[in-house]
């Protein structure tokens, strides 16, 4: 199959990839730039294992053709550290144990991180249902829920929200 | 000696047992650094997609790769005549009989694996599998076990035929996979003959799948020049997959490494060993590359590991006051087209004869019957231990049924049978022995938390004004900890645990276990029990599991043996290392042993504060100055084969509201207590609880593996299979009291699975409380919002 060549920003970096134009984002990223932080749990746009940010919106990247990612900009769970310090909601899912398994976390951590600037202050219900497209099997999201509160909370304080990619 | 300030600092430093330190595990998991299988990229590396049937019951009349194998990338296809000259095209199961890699000319289940595709690329593989043409010739299929039996039911194992025994005695019909009974029969049938109660229900416990987010899979990696192979796997218990594969391929044990990194959640879903990995195995053998394998979503929900399907027919026998006198449980087993079942050797119904709970039951029998039907094969324990949740939830029922019909409050029934703490050690009816359980204050502190009384005043005036609201009760005992080896080995293979600790000159430490990690963070709780045993900071002790070719011998995680067996011989090894460095702290100190106490992390001579050996110093020397006729180095092994199992209990108390209009059901409010024994981290025990609550939740709410009449799934993807979204699922509250167990080394028992057992029985008994006014003794799970919404019709309630 003929490949076509797409360019975007990802976690900052410009890249550029040749792809066969049925190829999904998450393999693209996964396997060619080698970027396995966002994970696959069902490619059928359910589980939001493979969610990262693009142009500014949580996105599953198992829905995107990595065609439609030229010019884009992508963020994706390796770029949320920021000079080599954690980001709020890293450092907030560790102290309040929102993850055990960790598979679901990267996803989790992305869309967060689009919730807390679409809405820095969210409510229990807000980040309940902010986080809906997002299953984890381990936690029961209550940790969780905590975590995004507490990095919320440390955000407002000290201002820091941007990834480095952002 | 009274603990100073100072040793108290000291002691603080270790992060030892007792404190919520965080996981060490989290710094890569957050970073998006884990290693999961599918992230294992190996030079060479080809990839292997399964041709599955449409059908569940066919046979195979022909298999045409000309299409595939034309299609540029495509390496090879394999079908069970390409395995069978290397004698692999059926495997073991962990049930004691044999399923088939690829399909043998016959196909028992829809999806069943046919043949596998072999490409240099992934999407190339898929593309191969569309074009491996199959005939098939439909069979009639059973989807129904009731149906199993039938004297004219096809057969649906015809490569049994003429065997009179799959691994667990005699066979009653071609369908009919074994009889397994315990108790005292003519007893009880006595004793249900003159009862002044007796009460009998149905109860399925449905199937379900423990859907874990990261499926199975594998990379196989067979090196040609040195015979060596290696897996990297999504297992639970690489230990007993290597031997399996010893078995099967012929291969030595020793050239064999099972790898397993970081595993996506197991629940068990990732103990039994499935056709996809031998074929990718195989695949590798034959053609000297590394060949990749992961399944799909609808692969994994298809075919992997199912959990229950167990149906139910349970009786009790009571007085007129409610107390039980005997319990009569029948079941009836839907095992799928192959016993692939994981059950130890002596239990092919697990640990189902746990089934009297907490109450003291004096005489009691059950019975299971196993029987093939056309539908995936396996009877896991989904985040349970074998056939508990099933035995657990029949209990947990009968007792509100009991509860009904006799016009007892739903907790005083439970208080009337609760075997008192001074019965125990207590010996069940069916031949466990309880280790320790205080189950009456237990029950108490969480009706007082929850205001049980004003719960039952306020749904009194509900039901006046026709509103629907439920309080369920589960006061469970769980059986954990597989197990002593007497009694309990999986393919001859005792079910002891292991732990092999070095320690360093230096004074850190490497310890390496038998079991495996799949998000309960046992690098973190591990390296605690070692840090308070030796007085290391737990920072600084290395935990790695999952490496056959590192890690000694053990039969994994699953059925919540970690802490009652793992963490056993973690605590026994570090004990053996400690005994050596008392030896080396007296001859430094030149006293006698007895002279010294052991203070945090230091030997010293007992009434001289000053004369002291710390353990980073004890270590150097055991490197370089070492006693007389003593060897160097600091290192021990523990081989722990547990006594008993080991036997933690709750009390969980769950209110709801139905909508009696559109039958949806909100849970207001979910009260859990637990009682695991010895608590070595209480946040990520917390962290088990909500985890576990949750996926009893997904369980009796929604979760549902169904088919129609000819097998086929209805609903095999994320759309249709219920995982609790963060918006469903309740919030939780949990609660805990402390009874260690007698004989584990730490007085720890087992906790992650408690939820999910003790959660079931408790969101079905307040599904069903809220419905016992209208004379309802029983609702069959799941409690979706339809099911419910049309028993609500059936009784006139919904218009
Ligand atoms: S893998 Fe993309 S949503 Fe599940
Ligand atoms: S932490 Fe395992 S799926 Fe979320």
């Amino acid at each position: 199959m003929s490949k076509t060549q797409v360019n975007f920003i990802l976690n900052g970096q410009p890249v550029e990839v040749l792809v066969e134009p049925r190829e999904l984002l998450i393999h693209v990223l996964r396997e060619q730039l080698l970027q396995t932080g966002s994970h696959i749990g069902c490619e059928t746009s359910h589980c939001g294992a493979c969610t990262v940010d693009f142009n500014g919106e949580s996105v599953k990247s198992c829905t995107l053709f990595a065609v439609q990612a030229q010019d884009a900009k992508v963020i994706t769970v390796e770029g949320l550290v920021s000079n080599g310090e954690l980001h709020p909601l890293q450092q907030a899912f560790m102290d309040e144990h929102g993850l055990q398994c960790g598979y679901c976390t990267p996803g989790m951590l992305m869309r967060s991180y689009r919730l807390l600037q679409e809405n820095p202050d969210p409510t229990e219900a807000e980040i309940r249902q902010g986080i809906s497209g997002n299953l984890c099997r381990c936690t029961g999201y209550q940790n969780i829920i905590k975590s995004i509160q507490k990095a919320a909370a440390v955000i407002n304080e000290s201002g820091h929200d941007e990834a480095k990619s952002a | 000696m009274a603990a100073t300030a100072e040793s108290l600092e000291r002691k603080e430093k270790l992060q030892g047992i007792g404190c919520s330190r965080k996981r060490k595990e989290d710094p890569r998991f957050i970073q998006g650094k884990g290693i999961y299988v599918d992230d294992v990229k190996l030079p060479g590396m080809v990839y292997g997609a399964l041709v599955r049937s449409p059908h569940a019951h066919a046979r195979i009349k022909s298999i045409n790769k000309e299409k595939a194998l034309a299609l540029p990338g495509v390496i090879t296809v394999l079908t069970a005549d390409d395995l069978k000259p290397l004698n692999l095209h059926w495997m073991p199961t962990l049930g004691s009989d044999v399923q088939a890699v690829l399909a043998d000319e016959k196909v028992g289940f829809q999806l069943q694996e046919v043949a596998m595709v072999i490409a240099e690329e992934r999407y190339i593989a898929a593309d191969g599998v569309d074009l491996v043409e199959v005939e098939y010739e439909e069979l009639p299929a059973i989807t129904d076990p009731h149906k199993s039996m039938d004297p004219d039911a096809p057969i649906i194992r015809e490569d049994l035929v003429g065997k009179d025994e799959v691994g667990h005695g005699k066979r009653l019909h071609d369908n009919h996979i074994f009889t397994w009974e315990a108790g005292d029969k003519d007893s009880t049938d006595a004793v249900f003959d003159k009862a002044e109660v007796t009460i009998k229900e149905e109860i399925l416990n449905p199937r379900v799948h423990p859907c874990p987010i990261e499926t199975c899979g594998c990379v196989a990696s067979f090196d040609k020049i040195n015979g060596h192979l290696t897996v990297h796997m999504t297992t639970q218990n690489s230990h007993l997959v290597r031997t399996v594969l010893a078995m099967l391929s012929g291969i030595p044990e020793s050239k064999i490494r099972v790898i397993t990194n970081d595993i996506g959640g197991g629940f068990g879903n990732k103990v039994p060993i499935y056709p996809g990995y031998v074929v990718a195995i195989v695949a590798s053998i034959v053609l000297g590359r590394p060949v990749k394998w992961i399944e799909s979503r609808i692969e994994n929900l298809s075919t992997t590991g199912f959990a229950r399907d167990y149906h139910g027919t349970a009786e009790l026998a009571a007085d007129k006051e409610g107390h039980i006198q005997a319990l009569r449980f029948n079941v009836l087993a839907d095992h799928g087209a192959f016993n692939a079942h994981v059950s130890a050797t002596k239990w092919p119904a697990g640990l189902f004869s746990i089934c009297t709970g907490s109450y003291d039951i004096p005489t009691a029998y059950v019975k299971v019957d196993a029987v093939f039907t056309n539908k995936a094969p396996g009877g896991v324990a989904y985040r349970c231990s074998l056939r508990v949740t099933e035995a657990v939830y029949l209990i947990e029922r009968m007792i509100d049924i009991l509860a009904q019909k006799l016009n007892i409050d739903k907790a005083e029934i439970r208080r009337r049978n609760f075997i008192q703490a001074d019965q125990f050690p207590y010996n069940t009816s069916l031949g466990w022995t309880l280790d320790s359980g205080n189950y009456g204050p237990a029950l108490d502190k969480v009706l007082k938390a929850v205001d049980y009384e004003g719960l039952r005043k306020e749904q009194a005036e509900k039901r006046a004004k026709g509103e629907l609201m439920g309080i369920g009760i589960s006061t469970f005992t769980e059986i954990v900890g597989a197990g002593p080896t007497k009694a309990c080995d999986i393919l001859g293979i005792g079910l002891f645990d292991s732990c092999e600790i070095r320690v360093n000159p230096t004074g850190s430490a490497i310890a390496r276990m038998g079991t495996q990690s799949q998000g309960q963070g046992h690098e973190t709780t591990y390296a605690q029990i070692i840090a308070t045993e030796l007085g290391i900071p737990s920072d600084e002790i290395q935990v790695e599991e999952g490496d056959t070719d590192k890690a000694p011998y053990g039969a994994g995680t699953w059925g919540s043996r970690t802490t009652p067996v793992g963490a056993a011989a973690v605590t026994k090894a570090a004990r053996k290392i400690r005994d050596k460095a008392r030896k080396i702290a007296a001859h430094l100190l030149e006293v006698s042993e007895d002279d010294l106490e052991w203070d945090v992390d230091q030997f010293r001579v007992k009434g001289v504060p000053d004369q002291v050996k710390t353990m980073k110093e004890i270590a150097m020397a055991a490197y370089s100055n070492v006693p007389e006729g003593m060897e160097n180095g600091l290192e021990a092994v523990d081989y722990y084969d547990p006594p008993n199992f080991t036997f933690p209990f709750g009390a969980y108390v769950c209110v709801i509201d139905i909508d009696p209009q559109t039958g949806e059901i909100k849970v207001r409010r979910f009260y859990a207590l637990d009682d695991c024994g010895t608590r070595i981290n209480d946040m990520i025990i917390e962290g088990q609880i909500h985890g576990g609550l949750t996926e009893a939740f997904a369980v009796s709410m929604g979760q549902l593996i169904d088919f129609d009449e000819e097998g086929n799934l209805l609903g095999n993807s994320l759309m249709d299979y219920f995982v609790p979204t963060a918006v469903e699922t309740p919030h939780w509250e949990t609660d805990y009291t402390v009874t260690p167990s007698p004989h584990h080394p730490l007085g720890a028992k087992g906790v992650a699975e408690s939820p999910h057992v003790g959660g079931i029985p408790c969101f079905s008994n307040a599904v069903i409380d809220a419905l016992s006014h209208l004379g309802v003794t029983h609702v069959d799970m799941p409690h979706t919002a339809a099911r419910i919404w049309k028993k609500l019709h059936e009784l006139g309630v919904a218009k």
